[in-house]
């Protein structure tokens, strides 16, 4: 009896998991590796809404699954390899430690597809992509801009490297552009995270009178501090106005899911290749979060105008005159900045107080 | 450099400090005592995530304090059972309770990232706190930073004057003769390593209750590695303890506030700095001959069976 009833159990659980692999055999299988917690309301959390995006999007075609808080380095190699040895056939790893990592793993694995985040190498099944954040820290810079009342703007930064060299050069040209007497202040904190040594440059920066902060850190430590002090702060990857609802003008975000779609799309008709994707604010990739109330509707006009602008193509961020701290002229008036150029930016723009320290 | 600015890095070379306060004197407890608990990260993020979570749940910052307090009093007990009771490894139970709390407060905590709390504000001390400098240095501080003050003095007088102390101190030493004249090392190791609990705990409350009121994984961000550091750092003395922690808090500060003042040094040769301080003083520590003097509890790490 009990013998019968064991043999039922296990020909029943055959059963149950031959279907669930039948069923699963056809959906495209996503996998994604990312360097933080997903909570962590920044970078890590902005691709997880994309991944969630994708499998809303493309419900029963694709399954995803990711694994978060991967180290950058050698752990990262046995993660991505295990992702496409467990049968996923686009990978995407989504932070720049990543890099050589995947290519080994690309190297291995030749009909797996991999997608790396802000990277520059490539190979025959590996590409890139990246979005133009820049273009809503400028917009970030018009209103920040507008609203300080000492012509003092503090930035909390991360790592001199040229992704945040650029954001800073970007919300500066913002806020030159509005408000030609105000300085950018820059307090680098050597980490991408950690809130207390966050709340500590913001508060240096308050004391030097700064009363428009923003941050290029994972944490919302810089948006409560402005909150508690009373000044103002514009938020970096998600919304983070839930962190001060008086402080929070609005935030420079990111939406990965147009890519993540498209990438996913490709592979399931057949026409995915490997390519260098820097996509910008006309594809919706990088935006800003809702203004707060307390903007004034004309700084709300012109920064729709300005976004629409840059949506046609009409202006980019780094026209001509771009001017470095010594006032040189470095771009001239009717040119524009090239992609190569902005992938390098190691020079402060005229308007940033201090010096840019070597990375 | 004038006056205000002074005082305002006085009075925030406090604030950071505080935490490492906290976590070095309760693991300054448990090593006198002999027991090397290495979880202290993982009890801090305890901590820091119960206490949130109880402060969202019922409106009130000070319950949230007390189950910050028995959330690293539960993770020190599990760490007590361990490596007490079943005489494992220290090391390594210690390590694994670090894991073990940066995994656990992260899927507790999971829900309540990106939930604003109003802080614990700060309380000015009536008449103190309007003298000139000293006053917003060491008077206009949150309750917890009087707290710390607090629990130094007590460790202070109990290590000097009392007989708690001593007892604490022999069984670190010598755990087979302090059972011998009828200690009871097995209680006083446990009562040790539950202190140090508390203490991380109140750490991580102080954390995400009154530093940076809000949650979000791993946001001790190694300042309970900082604080083992620190308690070798004092040779494991209290007073150097307290000190230590302020010049490590300073030492993690000054290159932000250099920087606001337009001066360029490195960032990471002033984040460098706790950590050399570190290893000197254990390049000195591990000279057989000196280390003696330099207070090292002889029996530390080393499990203690009792005898029947």
């Amino acid at each position: 009896m009990s013998h019968r009833l064991l043999v039922k159990l296990a020909i029943a659980c055959l059963l149950a998991s031959g279907i669930n692999l039948s069923a699963k055999a056809a959906d495209l299988k996503i996998g994604f590796v990312y360097v933080g917690p997903t909570g962590d309301a920044g970078w890590t959390y902005s691709h997880d809404e994309a991944r969630k995006y994708v499998e809303q999007q493309l419900a029963g075609k694709v399954t995803t699954s990711y694994v978060e808080s991967v180290p950058e380095g050698a752990d990262a190699e046995r993660v991505i390899r295990q992702l496409a040895a467990k049968g996923h056939e686009l990978i995407f790893t989504t932070s720049f430690g990543y890099m050589n990592p995947t290519l080994k793993v690309a190297k291995r694995f030749p009909k797996v597809k991999f997608e790396h985040a802000t990277g520059y190498k490539q190979s025959k099944n590996m590409g890139t992509y990246m979005v133009r954040a820049y273009q809503a820290r400028y917009l970030s810079g018009l209103v920040a801009g507008k609203t300080t009342k000492t012509n003092t703007l503090g930035y909390v930064a991360s790592f001199p490297i040229p992704e945040v060299v650029r954001g800073i050069n970007a919300f500066t040209k913002g806020v030159k552009e509005v408000n030609p007497a105000a300085k950018v202040k820059v307090v680098w904190v050597s980490s991408w995270y950690d809130p207390a040594k966050e709340r500590e440059a913001a508060e240096t920066l308050i004391l030097q009178d700064a009363d428009v902060l923003t941050q290029h850190t994972d944490s919302a430590a810089v948006i409560q501090t402005a909150e508690a002090k009373g000044v103002y702060a514009i938020g970096y990857h998600s919304d983070m106005s839930g962190y001060g609802a008086n402080a929070h003008l609005t935030a420079a975000v990111h939406k990965w899911g147009p890519i993540y779609l498209e990438k996913a799309k490709s592979v399931l008709d057949g026409t995915w290749k490997a390519e260098d994707l820097w996509l910008g604010i006309e594809h919706g990739v990088t935006d800003l979060a809702p203004l707060n109330k307390s903007v004034p509707d004309e700084v709300k006009s012109l920064v729709e105008s300005k976004k629409a602008a840059l949506k046609s193509g009409d202006i980019r961020v780094f026209d001509g005159p771009v001017r470095d701290q010594s006032g040189t002229v470095k771009i001239v008036e009717g040119e524009t900045m090239s992609d190569d150029q902005l992938r390098g930016f190691n020079w402060y723009i005229e308007g940033v107080d201090g010096q840019l320290p070597k990375s | 450099m004038d006056i205000d600015l002074l005082t305002n890095i006085l009075f925030a070379t406090i604030r950071t400090g505080t935490p490492l306060v906290l976590i070095a004197l309760g693991e300054l407890v448990c090593e006198k005592a002999g027991v090397l608990n290495l979880g202290q990260e993982g009890m801090v993020l305890m901590g820091a995530a119960t206490g949130f979570i109880i402060t969202v749940v019922t409106g009130s910052l000070w319950l949230g304090v007390g189950a910050a307090m028995l959330a690293g009093l539960f993770m020190s007990l599990l760490f007590g059972f361990l490596a007490i009771s079943l005489v494992a490894n220290q090391v390594a139970t210690g390590l694994a309770l670090t894991i073990f709390g940066i995994g656990l407060s992260a899927f507790l905590g999971t829900e309540y990232v990106g939930v604003g709390i109003e802080g614990i504000s700060q309380l000015e001390i009536p008449l103190l706190s309007s003298l000139p400098v000293i006053g917003k240095v060491l008077f206009s501080h949150d309750p917890l930073v009087y707290l710390s003050w607090g629990i130094f003095a007590a460790l202070y007088f109990c290590f000097r004057r009392t007989r708690l102390g001593l007892t604490i101190r022999a069984v670190g030493e010598n755990p087979e003769s302090a059972n011998a004249i009828g200690m009871r090392v097995m209680l006083v190791r446990y009562g040790a390593v539950l202190f140090g609990g508390a203490m991380a705990g109140l750490a991580g409350g102080y954390l995400s209750l009154a530093y940076t009121p809000l949650w979000s994984e791993g946001m001790s961000a190694g300042r309970g590695w900082i604080a083992l550091a620190l308690v070798v750092f004092a040779s494991w003395k209290v007073e150097r303890v307290l000190l230590g922690a302020y010049l490590f808090g300073a030492a993690s500060i000054m290159h932000l506030v250099l920087q606001g003042l337009g001066f360029s040094v490195s960032p990471n040769l002033l984040s460098m700095l706790p950590y050399i301080a570190t290893i000197v003083v254990l390049m000195i520590i591990s000279n057989d001959t000196i280390k003696a003097k330099l207070n090292t509890p002889l029996a530390l790490g080393q499990p203690y069976r009792p005898q029947i």
